[in-house]
């Protein structure tokens, strides 16, 4: 009986999904057909540009996405080819880089510092093509291959001031995805924030999550449990914070449904997201959104193409800094009322003196320049 | 699924006449005194009995005349051929779906129906040809290394596949479901590393030193698996997929300490090997292809022997087919079980050193790839043979190797690629279903037909 009934079931949802489906192909196989011979032709240039990710993916929420992001951009604004091949494993690499070269490619744009072997190995076989990689340096500079790297610290400290100015609870937290460099920056700058201001205002603000000096904290393990990270901002919450920056990819978002909830439970909490403006980017978490840690990374990528395709190709690192506005703190958005003029101001002025150079915004994870 | 023991299945199901056509004597031989073994238990009643009449596994095969022409269709070669056709089309049309031409062409499809096909026929063929300039022969290519420079590629990829399956196929034929590939690969990768990046040795000494260490980095983390099964009946599958974590998480923590980061950078990725501990490029330094290819070859060979020429290798199969029986026979069951799993460990350790010597020459978390679980579907579509084994290391290659200029000439995503090698794993996985597909499945034919409509005719609805 139980046999019978599931295959009349089998076989009524089987001919249903082929009605639907047939119907769905009537409905929208009605179009008139085009004239023949009538395919645009696209902007006419030689010019390739290529991307190879790490194996977060071009959907990662992060670096390989921004990257990726910038590149498409070029293509419609230079008319330029563009070539993209996503790693899946870190054996990849490789052959990803090779087949790269083998089509053609003018410049080659590397995400993330797995890549720096196989780009130093594809970029001195290949002494006529040009690379670029993101987020990586190299200690001996390489005649083709341009860095692309940023120094958090300095939005990340502005960040922490501002949650220092902007908690109520006097505790505020930060936590990672994995312990490198390019996580830790994020979280030494936000742990010197919160200090300055404690210096400067004789408060006492906590921070949980970090110990700049033992360079020790909070991290999920990887960029891809965001149970870990709601589960993390949650012991946070307990132990009396009510902002958090996740620096943990699309993790972050665990610690957004996280404050979510604590939100709908009654409690101020707030958000401070990384790498893009967070507001835009995941407007699931904007009502809860203080700001974000911005690294313009497709910013970089189309000046770095920009750049090559006008013969200017350099092999020296773009390094951005809030002076050239490669990172910042993004706009407050809805939350603009709730952050101080005074605050504001204040932030305003140690941008300046960061920029200036009359304050200095230390990590052991900044680019050695 | 832990139960379902490959040389068992011969000698159970309808298959079983089949799979004797289908394979070489010496497995028909293999699978005769397995068969025997079997039948001693099934009559002590600790098995259940073959739900398949006896007639059916008489060797003619009912359903229709037992032609020559039939044996051949229905046999488990021919079986692994139609699986992959089926894959590749069914993918052909995934591809064509996700096609941008398909989509356009779609909507006016009343219009001119031509162009939709032909959409759907370019879609899917380009990107076979890609799959195949990436894998085999790229006739655009710059002279004659550079054509071959793919099929290169698939053989360097192979390597650690076929080694990782060999490693799987062996448990397999000992009845050990060994998921722990992945972990074996990892531990073999760490000590391999290690040797190659922190000790500075002369060269063939250094990287003799590598391979070792891989392989008793390997054998370890196999034999302890085989080890606590022995002493403790720990069932295998849960012991190896933890064993991956520890490995996995064991890996990372010491990517985070200073002994395995280079000097100077907190990066969890070690220092790259020194030259004299990485396999030579055994066809020049333009392929990537290197020594461990042949050390594959030697294996497989290795394997073979093992399982069809040696005392051991009788026992692993006693041992597959049915402990009890084995033991009965006067085998000692656990000395097999621990000395497969080392020997399984001992082969994915191979991989591992055919990562960090070979093609990677650093340790990072990612040393393993997927390799360890893809090493689970190469050996099931190898049908647990060595040779068979080789065949789909080399098959699973090719698509990765080809992946990648599928990739960039036509803009497939690679997912697509996976989900066809997922497509030819179930379809092998399955035998039935690709004989129902093609018409080919004997029991099902005209039997079932009747029965059906007996059935019909009491209860009134479908069988």
């Amino acid at each position: 009986m139980k046999k019978s009934l599931r295959a009349s079931f089998k076989r009524g949802s089987m001919a249903g999904v082929a009605t639907l489906g047939a119907s769905a192909l009537v409905l929208t196989a009605c179009g008139a057909a085009p004239e023949a011979g009538s395919t645009p032709s696209a902007g006419a240039s030689d010019y390739t540009g290529c991307i190879v990710s790490d194996s977060g993916g071009f959907d990662d929420q992060s670096f390989n996405q921004s990257s990726y992001e910038g590149l498409k951009k070029t293509e419609k604004d230079l008319g330029i080819k563009v070539n993209q091949v996503e790693s899946k494993t870190n054996n990849d690499f490789e052959p990803n880089l090779r087949a790269m070269v083998t089509a053609g490619c003018n410049l080659t744009i590397t995400v993330g510092f797995l890549l720096g072997d196989a780009t130093k190995a594809q970029a001195t076989a290949n002494p006529d093509k040009h690379f670029a990689i993101i987020d990586f340096g190299y200690d001996k500079p390489i005649s083709n291959v341009k860095p692309i790297i940023y120094d958090t610290a300095q939005a990340a400290f502005l960040a922490g001031y501002l949650a220092a100015g902007t908690t109520k609870t006097g505790t505020v937290a930060t936590f990672g995805g994995i312990k490198i460099p390019t996580v830790t920056i994020f979280m030494d700058g936000y742990a010197d924030g919160v200090k300055y201001y404690n210096q400067q205002k004789g408060k006492n603000v906590k921070l949980l999550g970090w110990n700049k000096d033992a360079q020790d904290g909070s991290f999920t393990g990887d960029f891809e449990k965001q149970d870990v990270g709601k589960q993390l901002t949650k012991n946070f919450l307990d132990q009396g914070a009510d902002i958090v920056m996740p620096v943990a990819g699309p993790v972050g978002k665990g610690a957004g449904a996280a404050l979510n909830e604590a939100k709908a439970a009654g409690k101020d909490v707030k958000l401070i997201w990384v790498d893009s403006d967070g507001y835009l980017t995941a407007p699931d978490y904007k009502d809860i959104m203080l700001s974000s840690v911005m690294k313009q990374m497709g910013e970089a990528v189309e000046t770095v193409v920009t750049e090559d395709k006008d013969g200017k190709f350099n092999n020296t690192p773009y390094v951005g800094t809030l002076a050239n506005d490669g990172v910042k703190l993004a706009p407050f958005h809805g939350m603009d009322s709730q952050v101080p003029a005074d605050l504001k101001s204040e932030l305003e002025q140690i941008k300046k003196d960061i920029v200036d150079g009359k304050l200095k915004v230390e990590s052991a994870a900044s680019p050695k320049v | 699924m832990p139960e379902q023991h490959p040389p068992k299945h011969a000698a159970e199901g309808p298959g079983a006449a089949d799979k004797h056509d289908g394979t070489a004597s010496h497995a028909s031989l293999a699978e005769e005194e397995t068969a025997a073994v079997v039948s001693v238990d099934t009559a002590g009643g600790a098995m259940e009995p073959s739900a398949v009449p006896a007639t059916a596994q008489s060797g003619k095969l009912p359903g229709g005349p037992d032609t020559l022409l039939r044996r051949i269709f229905t046999g488990s070669g021919m079986v692994s051929v139609l699986a992959v056709l089926l894959a590749l089309v069914i993918g052909g049309l995934l591809i064509a779906s996700t096609d941008k031409q398909v989509a356009t062409t779609s909507s006016y499809f009343f219009a001119r129906p031509t162009d939709f096909f032909t959409a759907v026929w370019n879609a899917a063929t380009r990107s076979y040809i890609a799959l195949f300039q990436g894998s085999v022969f790229n006739p655009r290519g710059n002279g004659v290394a550079a054509q071959f420079a793919p099929f290169m590629e698939t053989l360097t990829i192979a390597t650690p596949l076929i080694t990782a399956g060999l490693g799987v196929a062996l448990a397999f034929r000992a009845g050990l479901f060994n998921i722990g590939a992945q972990g074996q690969i990892i531990v073999a990768g760490i000590l391999a590393a290690w040797v190659g990046f922190a000790l500075h040795l002369p060269m063939g000494l250094h990287l003799l030193l590598v391979l070792i260490a891989g392989i008793v980095g390997g054998a370890l983390w196999g034999g302890l698996v085989g080890l606590l099964k022995a002493r403790t009946g720990a069932h295998e599958v849960i012991l190896t997929i933890m064993f991956n974590y520890i490995a996995l998480y064991f890996l990372r923590y010491l990517l985070n300490t200073p002994a395995f980061q280079r000097p100077g950078e907190s990066n969890p990725i070690s220092p790259i090997l020194d030259p004299s501990a990485v396999y030579p490029q055994i066809l020049g330094t333009q392929y990537r292809l290197h020594l461990g290819f042949i050390l594959a070859i030697g294996a497989t060979l290795l394997v073979w022997w093992i399982l069809n020429r040696s005392t051991v290798g009788f026992e692993f199969r006693a041992v597959g087919a049915n402990p009890k029986a084995a033991q009965t026979a006067g085998i000692n069951v656990p000395r097999a079980t621990i000395l497969v799993m080392a020997l399984a460990g001992a082969l994915a350790g191979m991989s591992g050193v055919a990562q960090v010597a070979g093609t990677e020459k650093v340790l990072t978390d990612g040393v393993a790839a997927t390799y360890g679980f893809d090493a689970i579907t190469v050996a099931l579509l190898g049908r647990s043979t060595p040779w068979g084994t080789f065949a789909a290391g080399l098959l699973f290659g090719a698509f990765r190797a080809g992946a990648v200029q599928m990739q960039i000439q036509t803009g497939t995503p690679i997912d697509i690629v996976l989900v066809v090698q997922s497509l030819i794993v179930l379809f092998i996985a399955a035998p039935p279903l690709v004989r129902a597909v093609f018409g080919l499945n004997p029991r099902r034919r005209k039997p079932a037909r009747t029965a059906k409509s007996k059935q019909a005719a009491t209860t009134g609805g479908a069988a």
